[in-house]
């Protein structure tokens, strides 16, 4: 029986995270062939709805990447980013989909070590939990109540 | 020659009829120019008078609610054909509305709430509504879809008049829209192009920029709300930086912070997250554990508060879709494969 593998989506910032994806693969590091990467100026650049964007176009799991706290090129982009991923998760487990399926890590551009082995460990992860939507109950079948023809 | 209007609703409180009344003189001024040709809730018109018009011989129909039952998508489907102009009228129609919740339910869930388990409920043994026992009162029952859809997943959609409900002076500058010479393009929802603050007398009390939320309250949580403030400042999570304006910050004069009927700007896709998004971005920590608390206690609900009048519309119920969708065909994908293996042995 095919396994599943999970498309990762990451939106990775421009000074950390990014860089690190670079950094690994200058060293020729091997990891995880399931994520493609979105690249954007800052994590706080980045707007809910792209993460929903992500899942309505295919994504199994959403990866954000940021700076370190206190690190953010722009002050405090990745603390807002922080407000609103933790919100988001929220709203995502009220309507059913598993939390597990949004990552949010700290990545600075030294550290391709952890990019590798978060990806991997994603990746995994989403492999666990299969297909975006699994977890969903399925609808309902249409059933109760077929329209009848008013007697006369 | 007058005008032929048609007004119907779909799964709607009633609040968007009484939108129409509220017109009060406007109205019979009005009149003038128009012929109302259907309005069920208002005067006795049958469907058979609307399928005797000829195809567009209405000039527009406004319809409110969403359509959630087959009768519903029916009518609609009729007058559509008979419009010239369809005007999705309110928030349910425009993009789902408060009915549209009911599209995290489970649709059985539903059923038996409201015939079985609800507070109110009251049965004689196991007596239920059957298409059976309808019929012996002669009457039919349309099937209940089990899920709410705004107007235009059903039929084309030419305006929007978004609101819950449109207050008068939002109704009728659409309607002086609608009836001049030169017609907003198609696809306009008919009121300001603004945010709500834009309009909102407590705007000049906000800061530009900086201000931060340490904690969020609900209306019902505070025993005194600070009538010239910002109600954003007070904490309580005003949507009205991310509603469009036209209803003249009716709410807030109240003293109720917006929950957003409506609906977003121009270009923003999903009502909900923008909301969402400037709201989380307030808070007034940089701490995960501190931000979580807050969120858990100040805004328990999310999909309540943010998604409120939007839901069936929005792309979050697009991408749930998406995914039973996908989880489906890699269910079957998977039985397939199955199938042919235990074939192979
Ligand atoms: S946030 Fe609410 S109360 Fe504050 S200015 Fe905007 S609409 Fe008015
Ligand atoms: S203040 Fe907000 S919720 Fe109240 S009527 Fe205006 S748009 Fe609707
Ligand atoms: S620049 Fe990296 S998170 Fe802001």
């Amino acid at each position: 029986m095919d396994t599943f593998e999970p498309k990762i989506v990451g939106l990775f910032c421009n000074w950390c995270t990014y860089l690190a994806a670079d950094l690994a693969g200058i060293s020729r590091m091997k990891y995880s062939h399931n994520l493609r990467i979105v690249r954007v100026m800052c994590s706080g650049r980045i707007h809910p709805e792209f993460v929903l964007w992500a899942f309505r176009n295919g994504a199994d799991g959403v990866l954000i990447g940021g700076c370190h706290p206190g690190d953010c090129h722009y002050i405090e982009g990745n603390y807002k980013n922080l407000r609103r991923f933790l919100l988001l998760r929220k709203l995502l487990e009220q309507v059913g989909i598993d939390p597990r399926r949004v990552r949010l890590e700290w990545i600075s551009a030294s550290e391709a070590d952890k990019l590798k082995q978060v990806v991997n460990d994603f990746a995994e992860t989403l492999r666990e939990l299969g297909p975006f939507g699994t977890e969903l109950p399925e609808e309902p079948v249409l059933d109760i109540h077929p329209k009848e023809e008013a007697v006369s | 020659m007058k005008k032929k209007v048609a007004f119907y609703w779909c799964a709607s409180c009633g609040g968007c009829e009484e939108a129409v009344v509220d017109l009060a003189e406007f109205l019979l001024d009005a009149l003038e120019q128009i012929e109302i040709v259907f309005w069920p809730v208002a005067m006795d018109f049958k469907i058979e008078d609307v399928e005797q018009l000829t195809d567009g011989e209405i000039f527009a129909s406004f319809i409110n609610g969403a359509v959630l039952l087959s009768d519903q998508e029916e009518v609609v489907r009729l007058l559509r054909r008979k419009s010239q102009v369809v005007v999705a009228f309110g928030s349910c129609s425009h993009q789902g509305g408060v009915p549209g919740l009911i599209n995290t339910h489970d649709r059985q869930d539903v059923f038996d709430y409201y015939y079985h388990n609800g507070p109110t409920v009251q049965r004689n043994g196991n007596e239920m509504p059957t298409p059976t026992g309808a019929k012996a009162f002669h009457v039919a029952l349309p099937e209940y879809y089990g899920k709410a859809r705004p107007l235009n997943q059903v039929i084309e959609v030419d305006y929007y008049i978004p609101g819950c409900a449109p207050p008068p002076n939002v109704v009728k500058d659409a309607l002086l829209q609608l009836l001049s010479d030169s017609p907003p393009p198609r696809g306009t929802v008919l009121a300001g192009a603004h945010s709500l603050c834009s309009e909102c007398p407590l705007n000049e009390t906000k800061p530009p920029e900086g201000f931060k939320i340490k904690q969020f309250v609900r209306p019902s949580q505070v025993t005194h709300i600070d009538p010239d403030t910002c109600l954003l400042m007070q904490g309580l999570p005003c949507l009205g930086p991310v509603t469009r304006s036209g209803c003249n910050a009716l709410c807030i004069k109240g003293h109720m912070p917006c929950t957003g009927c409506f609906g977003p700007l121009d270009g923003v896709r999903d009502f909900g997250a923008a909301a969402l998004s400037f709201l989380a971005s307030l808070i007034d920590s940089n701490d995960e554990a501190e931000i979580q608390r807050i969120i858990d206690e100040g805004l328990p609900d999310p999909l309540g508060t943010f998604y409120m009048y939007s839901f069936p519309g929005s792309l979050l119920n697009e991408v749930l879709q998406k995914g039973r969708q996908k989880a489906r065909a890699w269910r079957e994908r998977e039985e397939t494969v199955e199938a042919q293996t235990t074939e192979n042995q």
